[in-house]
């Protein structure tokens, strides 16, 4: 009986897990701006928050760093497909220049990339 | 105009300002300033940004009748920086004081576990005890702990798994199930109750201890970028008035004469007005011979005025000096991936749910194959899967090494764009070298004259004639008699005639310089010079006869003369196994001379620009990578295709930007530190790689217990916590290695 239930929650972790880090909707987190706009990101508890932010492409754009986290990981954020990295001081906000650049899905991360967001232009 | 807003900004730093409402009385406060164009308050950071030409006083005073203090923000980057090290260091402590609570705890315990071996419940006394024993690990998970439970729980509402909810999910479940044990012991086999908050509260504590041990190594792979803010000064000697004022750099603008006086650092970049004196460039260049700085010359920002006193013209200030750009693309650079990273990047993504599906695969196992007491195997498994998985090693291992490899490389005068520049250059297999300023020192000299009689009275008599010429080999002539300090007179009747020479008088002597068809136009037969001449065309040198009323008197040989150290440059790229090519636009013969004095493989001569770039672009379609270097400027369409272009010497705004690698003074030597670096960087980066690889590959299935047939054994949950703990730790401290890196030769 209890064979049955242990084995019966072991899977359903395992389906949970494949589908919510995996395969389910991501709801709400996105947040999409307009250039002029200013758009604040968060860093605090492992997360940037908003993770996904969509922007307007063809345009330059600054984004707005603000880390809470005294965590080193949370030190740089970086956005490899963009060649842009930058420094972020603590309980301060920090400009982070996003050039014109093409449509598409950029990822960035901090530097372990435990930290992770998407930044979409379209 | 984006600049002049800069300018007249005032950032001041406010206190007494915690809510939305102060914001806007202080802001209409410090609007009726006089002179105020704009006030922005910035709650997060309690600053508030005052545009205008309003004394910064009168702002001061604004906020304070509005109730509130403000005080002038010195926003330098240095301060910046070391308010930075200041919270660093507080976060240190805060984790060192967790991680001695934590480990206070359940050390004793641990040990109590070990002497006593009674960490069962099996009495209602039992019950009691460990009960207590459970809420005060609770209390630490909380205090000491918490931030990985709210981190795990923000990073799973986002549909992500990190770090923290690795540990949250690995001390919560022994917390959980230890708690399970006493409240309701009953429920389990006997074998099975077993109790495991001494495993929460120390890895709890360990991971605390191991982060704060990281916090201090990290603090140490930026060293380089302190060293260079160390370079910029923090005030400067301007004259206003007439008078010598000290003022911070924030006030020094450009268009302001300043005055350094000897064993003063230069605070922004300029030109020099009035004195003399040696500047130290070493910290900027790596170049260790002061440089003999005079009227005219250009200063930079963050150099050291050795024994004159020099009054300068400051050009560029802030984030416009040389320093300040460095600066910044250090830290840039310091910040980018390598392509080696992208298998690393890519595991990281995933890293975290697949193992927690590994977790409750191996825990399943062990329940249902393994051998009794199942449920505390099936835990301790679960637990030590968990712990010990965490990728962060792993997604370090780049980060680091390239940190302080570009930082290393800012120290030798070699910057370093991004992390891709920096792996190119450790497996390049041909170097293509630009002749003219970079293997030569750029501008002709003269090196041979023989004559008939008096050679001075020749030289003086040839300059004379060359001064009205604007031939470049002409400056090499009049340059030559200028240092023998000869009396040059003007010529009369001067023509240069095209593709042949020049003629004119000087005191009633007919004078001839030119080729050998100026010699011939004139009827004046050569004889023996032309043999002689023939021996220095061949050592690579332009030679020139000389003639005087219309008879032989000497020839003159001219060349762009080799740098001093290029030999010894070359000699040792070709020791790194760098294959060498020449490209120059000069003519064959000189640069055939110039390349078997160097040594150099392959000559292409008489090129144009554009050549350049299609010879390196053949290269890399016959299958090579590809180094280029040059001068920056004319050589930026080849720099631009070669596969890592090394801008030599030039240290210029427009090198800076553009090159992959900026070397900052004008030798091949530094084209060498930089693979050099580049070989030292990608090893560290492999070990760091491999370090991280190997733990999660092996420590993941000895975890899962595949020792266990043998060793009879499972890992304890707390091993998995301080193995985890060490892993970022020896990644972090093997980058800290690269910190040690010396070129083979300094030179």
């Amino acid at each position: 009986m209890i064979a049955t239930l242990v084995n019966t929650i072991g899977v359903l972790l395992i389906i949970a897990i494949i589908w919510w880090f995996w395969l389910g909707p991501r709801r709400g987190a996105a947040k999409t701006v307009a250039v002029s706009e200013q758009l604040q990101i968060v860093v605090k508890d492992g997360v940037y928050e908003p993770d996904h932010i969509r922007l307007p492409s063809g345009h330059a754009a600054t984004l707005h760093f603000l880390r809470e986290d005294p965590s080193p990981c949370s030190e740089w954020v970086i956005f490899p497909d963009l060649e842009i990295s930058a420094e972020l001081a603590l309980n301060k906000e920090t400009t982070v220049e996003i050039p014109a650049a093409k449509p598409g899905k950029y990822p960035f991360s901090c530097q372990m990339q435990m930290y992770r967001g998407t930044l979409t232009l379209e | 105009m984006a600049r002049e807003q800069q300018a007249a900004q005032t950032l001041f730093r406010l206190s007494g300002v915690s809510c939305a409402g102060c914001v806007n009385k202080i802001e209409s406060a410090v609007q009726g300033v006089a002179g105020v164009q704009d006030a922005r308050i910035n709650l997060a950071d309690k600053t508030l940004k005052v545009q205008g030409a309003a004394a910064p006083q009168s702002c001061i005073e604004a906020v304070r009748q509005a109730g509130y203090d403000a005080e002038v923000a010195k926003s330098s980057e240095r301060q910046r920086r070391e308010e930075q090290r200041a919270q660093e260091e507080r976060h240190y402590h805060q984790l060192l004081w967790r991680s001695a609570i934590a480990l206070g705890v359940g050390l004793p315990l641990m040990a109590w576990g070990l002497i006593t071996d009674k960490m069962s419940v099996n009495s209602f006394a039992d019950q009691l005890a460990w009960g207590v024993m459970g809420l005060i690990t609770l209390a630490i998970l909380v205090f000491c702990g918490g931030q990985f439970f709210s981190g795990a729980w923000k990073a799973l509402r986002h549909h992500s798994a990190t770090m923290d909810t690795l540990v949250a999910l690995g001390t919560g479940t022994a917390w959980l199930f230890s708690m399970l044990v006493v409240l309701v012991p009953h429920l389990l086999p006997e074998a099975a109750r077993h109790v495991y908050f001494e495993a929460s509260a120390m890895i709890i504590g360990l991971i605390s201890l191991g982060q704060a041990l990281e916090v201090r190594a990290r603090g140490r792979t930026s060293a380089a970028v302190e060293k260079l803010l160390e370079l910029q000064d923090t005030s400067a000697r301007v004259l206003r008035d007439g008078k010598e004022v000290d003022l911070p750099i924030e006030q020094v603008q450009a268009g302001d004469q300043l005055r350094v006086r000897p064993g003063e650092k230069i605070p922004v970049d300029g030109m020099v007005l009035e004195g003399g004196s040696l500047v130290d460039e070493s910290m900027l260049t790596g170049e260790p011979v002061p440089v003999k700085k005079g009227e005219g010359d250009n200063l930079a920002a963050g150099t050291l005025n050795k024994n004159g006193s020099l009054l300068f013209r400051a050009e560029k200030v802030g984030a416009d000096t040389r320093l300040a750009q460095i600066i910044e693309m250090v830290k840039n650079a310091q910040g980018s991936r390598v392509p080696i990273a992208r298998l690393a990047d890519k595991i990281s993504a995933i890293f975290v749910p697949v193992v927690m599906i590994i977790a409750v695969v191996a825990a399943l196992v062990w329940f249902n194959l393994g051998p009794d007491p199942r449920a505390a195997h099936m835990l301790v498994v679960l637990t030590s899967v968990l712990i010990i998985a965490c990728p962060c090693a792993l997604g370090l291992a780049t980060p680091m090494s390239v940190m302080v490899g570009v930082g290393k490389g800012a120290e030798y005068g070699v910057l370093v764009r991004n992390g891709k520049a920096l792996q190119q250059s450790c497996n390049l297999d041909v170097l293509v070298v630009d002749k003219t300023g970079t293997l030569t020192e750029g501008s002709p000299r003269l090196t041979d004259i023989e004559s008939e009689g008096d050679s001075d009275e020749l030289l003086r008599l040839l300059a004379s004639l060359e001064q009205g010429s604007e031939h470049p080999l002409a400056e090499a002539v009049v340059t030559a008699a200028h240092e023998k300090k000869l009396d040059l007179q003007k010529p009369s009747d001067f023509e240069a005639i095209t593709a042949h020479g020049v003629m004119g008088v000087i005191s009633g002597k007919k004078i001839l310089l030119g080729n050998s068809k100026l010699m011939q136009r004139e009827n004046i037969p050569l004889g023996d010079w032309k043999a002689r001449a023939n021996n220095l065309a061949e050592a690579g040198r332009t030679v020139m006869y000389a003639a005087v009323d219309g008879v032989m008197q000497g020839i003159i040989a001219v060349a762009d003369p080799i740098r001093d150290d290029a030999a010894a440059a070359i000699a040792r790229l070709r020791k790194l196994g760098l294959r060498l090519e020449m490209l120059t636009g000069d003519n064959q013969a000189s640069a055939e001379a110039v390349a078997r004095h160097l040594k150099i493989d392959k000559v292409h001569a008489e090129l144009l620009p554009e050549d350049k770039e299609r010879i390196v672009a053949q290269l890399q379609k016959d299958g090579a990578r590809v180094g280029m270097v040059g001068d920056g400027i004319n050589d930026a369409p080849a720099l631009a295709r070669a596969d890592v272009g090394f801008a030599i010497g030039a240290g210029t705004d427009v090198a800076i930007e553009s090159a992959d690698v900026t070397l900052m003074r004008s030798s091949l030597h530094g084209v060498a530190n930089a693979v050099e670096l580049s070989r030292a960087t990608l090893g560290n980066i492999k070990q760091n790689l491999f370090g991280a690889f190997i733990y999660n590959t092996l420590g993941i299935p000895i975890a899962a217990g595949v020792l266990f047939p043998l060793t009879g054994m499972l890992l304890s949950p707390i091993v998995a916590g301080a193995a985890m703990a060490l892993s970022s730790l020896t990644v972090v401290s093997n980058a800290n290695r690269l910190r040690f890196f010396k070129p083979s030769e300094v030179h």
